[in-house]
């Protein structure tokens, strides 16, 4: 796979990364942070039997630049075939309700700015024949919950967005990925209170790589998130409102 | 940054248990503001060494800065945040022909632990400790200052930090050297020997030819028995040795829950030890094994460490120098046999010369290493007996494994100890690096 990959600095798309870059995946990075992406790519070159790993600038908060940064994947890829977003913001609750512009931009980063670069990248690989768009959501998308509701709301309209991608492009060639992570301990959840049935970055990253390979338009990882995902979506909203979940 | 949560902290060994703040994030420096810390890896010291000073005290775990920086596929030189587990190590470079130069008896370990533990292992009496192999390092010392040092810079640094365990600075990158293999596959030779002077000839007859070499021992064998065990010694295979060879695929194991403390009876434990003994005792074989068999036998068993109960256990390792003969190391496992101490196997090991970082452990002699069931103050006061014999006889304890040696038993095992606190009080005066086991050891302010 040639991957164009948002998000490989850090947590579970840093896992993801490596994954792919070991087993002999091209990667291409795109991302904010440009001392962070070339730290990245020398790590998976080092790893991997694909090199150099070349990135380029992306800010998921400003989709103008999104054509670029496809076009920068494409030349350093030889044309992608596969586009990978694990790049997100993620606010606690109460942070996210003080402060309306970071709210506000949470909500650009994981909802506006992921399903334009995923569109625009469907059409893309559409019109060459086909390929991959895998983005991760979260289950906090799968049931509003009152501590998580306005990061959960970001994702929940990711998830929505993904699913009709995958029922628009798949007879045009084109799998979509949905990825929804249960509590997973990287950086980004880092001093949360750690629920039962949390999982590790790398298990979920070869999930994630099977998953890719095979044809799912959806993973819950770890696993068995789907389960439980499957119950707390069945609670009457009486029992909800009554748990401080 | 919201407030972290307290977490309960401890050594692999599970005594002492702690609490602390645990700060994972993955940027590059130290944490904001003044507050004393300790510099936490995978966890897998025994002791106390990466606990807090003082209860809900700050613990900086950096294991997810883990990048390799850089490869020179040419020299074998390695360069990479010091997060890196020797895991990962093995896992990307042993397919391409890659191994590290020294590696301790778990792969659960980060790079800045080989450097800040300067571990041994098998080949220490060839090779000698983790440190040797190490062109730089970079650390951010207490004022927050970024600061590569290495065997011709910053020397003084260099040599308090290696095996400094943690307490010069945080150790962000380091640079080694890999060693060349063939395969990774391991020669692996196993002869039963029937006494401590036999395994103390095979160790060293072996040491010319062999550049692994460990043993066994049956430490609850007592009299004529005591060192009785298994001579183990390996190479890397050749690509011809192992060719065709298929990586076997092991179960994961792991030990669910806390093991019940009568399970570790002096009988289970006479019984254990005769059986391997028997097992792998016995003529000379000779056979081809996996490196993850020959050098972490017991990463195949996850937390294994529940093994020895609720209560957690000891383990005591110490070096005596080779001109001590067999008489202090009979003296120890008598003691042990005597007090009934269960211990599944203790290991033996002989050491080349000492490296010149200040509190470095292995030094020229026989290094034994043994697991104690922590059963409170009998435990404590056996440890201070074996101590006592360490002590008459210039040997010293390892840090990476001590949690209830004396502040006064330590200063005489170690003859730099003074040299090293003048260097780390030059680069961090008000010991903002401390640990639990650097107040008990040293006298740092909880």
């Amino acid at each position: 796979m040639k991957v164009a990959f948002v998000g490989a600095t850090r947590g579970m798309g840093r896992a993801l990364a490596r994954a792919l870059a070991e087993r002999g995946d091209s990667v291409f990075l795109l991302g904010r942070d440009a001392a962070e992406l070339a730290l990245s790519a020398r790590d998976l070159e080092a790893r991997g039997p694909r090199a150099p790993v070349g990135h380029a600038p992306l800010d998921l908060g400003r989709p103008a630049g999104f054509a670029a940064a496809l076009d920068a994947a494409d030349r350093g890829l030889g044309g992608l075939d596969a586009l990978v977003v694990t790049g997100g913001a993620f606010g606690r609750q109460e942070d996210l309700a003080a402060d309306p512009a970071r709210l506000a931009a949470l909500l650009e980063v994981n909802f506006t700015g992921t399903v334009v670069l995923c569109q625009q990248a469907a059409a893309r690989l559409a019109a060459r024949g086909g390929g991959l768009v895998c983005a991760f959501s979260s289950v906090a998308g799968d049931r509003a919950r009152r501590s998580n509701y306005l990061y959960g709301a970001s994702k929940a309209g990711l998830s929505v967005f993904l699913d009709g991608l995958d029922l628009a492009y798949r007879e045009r060639g084109v799998r979509v990925l949905c990825v929804k992570p249960g509590f997973v301990r990287t950086a980004m959840t880092a001093g949360l209170p750690v629920p039962p049935f949390a999982g590790e970055p790398e298990a979920v990253a070869a999930a994630v790589v099977r998953a890719m390979d095979g044809g799912r338009h959806q993973l819950y990882a770890p696993g068995i998130w789907r389960w439980i995902m499957l119950v707390i979506r069945a609670l009457p909203r009486a029992v909800l409102r009554r748990v401080q979940f | 940054m919201t407030e972290l949560p307290l977490e309960e902290v401890t050594g692999w060994g599970r005594h002492p248990v702690g609490r602390g703040r645990v700060d994972r994030s993955d940027g590059p420096g130290l944490p904001a503001g003044e507050d004393p810390l300790v510099v936490r890896g995978l966890g897998r010291a025994y002791g106390d060494a990466a606990m807090p000073a003082a209860s809900g005290g700050l613990v900086v775990d950096r294991t997810r800065a883990d990048r390799i920086l850089g490869f020179d596929g040419d020299t074998g030189r390695l360069t990479c945040e010091a997060g890196l587990g020797l895991a990962d190590v093995l896992r990307v470079f042993v397919p391409r022909g890659w191994f590290p130069p020294v590696t301790p008896g778990t792969k659960f370990v980060t790079v800045g632990a080989c450097v800040a533990c300067d571990v041994h292992g098998k080949n220490h009496h060839r090779d000698g400790s983790f440190g040797n192999f190490l062109e730089r390092l970079v650390l951010v010392t207490a004022d927050g200052r970024r600061v590569e040092c290495g065997p011709a810079r910053e020397r003084e640094l260099f040599l308090a930090t290696v095996g400094g365990m943690g307490l010069t600075g945080l150790i962000v990158e380091v640079t080694l050297k890999l060693r060349r293999v063939e395969s990774p596959w391991i020669v692996l030779e196993t002869v039963g020997v029937d006494g401590l002077e036999t395994m103390l000839a095979g160790l060293k007859r072996s040491a010319d030819d062999w550049p692994y070499t460990v043993g066994w021992i049956d430490c609850l064998a007592r009299g004529r028995e005591v060192g009785r065990g298994v001579l183990m010694r390996g190479r890397h295979a050749t690509a011809m040795e192992a060719a065709g060879r298929r990586r076997p695929r092991g179960l994961p194991l792991s030990v669910p829950v806390d093991a019940p403390e009568w399970l570790l009876n002096p009988l289970f434990m006479r019984w254990f030890n005769y059986l391997y003994y028997r097992l792998h005792g016995g003529t000379l074989r000779r056979r081809l094994v996996t490196h993850e068999r020959f050098f972490y036998p017991l990463d195949a068993v996850g937390q294994w460490n529940r093994l020895y109960g609720r209560r957690g256990l000891l383990q005591y390792q110490c070096v005596l120098p080779r001109a001590a003969g067999a008489a202090p190391l009979v003296a120890i496992l008598d003691r042990l046999g005597a007090a009934g101490a269960a211990s599944f196997l203790a290991v033996i090991k002989d050491c080349g010369p000492a490296s010149d970082a200040y509190l470095s452990f292995p030094m020229e002699g026989t290094t034994l290493a043994l697991d104690l069931a922590y059963r409170g103050a009998p435990t404590e006061a056996l440890i201070h007996e074996l101590n006592t014999v360490v002590i008459a006889h210039g040997g010293r304890v390892y840090l990476a494994k001590d949690a209830v040696t004396r502040p006064e038993d330590f200063a005489r095992m170690m003859p730099r100890l003074a040299e090293w606190r003048a260097v780390r009080d030059r680069w961090d005066p008000g010991h903002r690096f401390r640990s639990a086991q650097s107040v008990r050891l040293l006298g740092d302010r909880a």
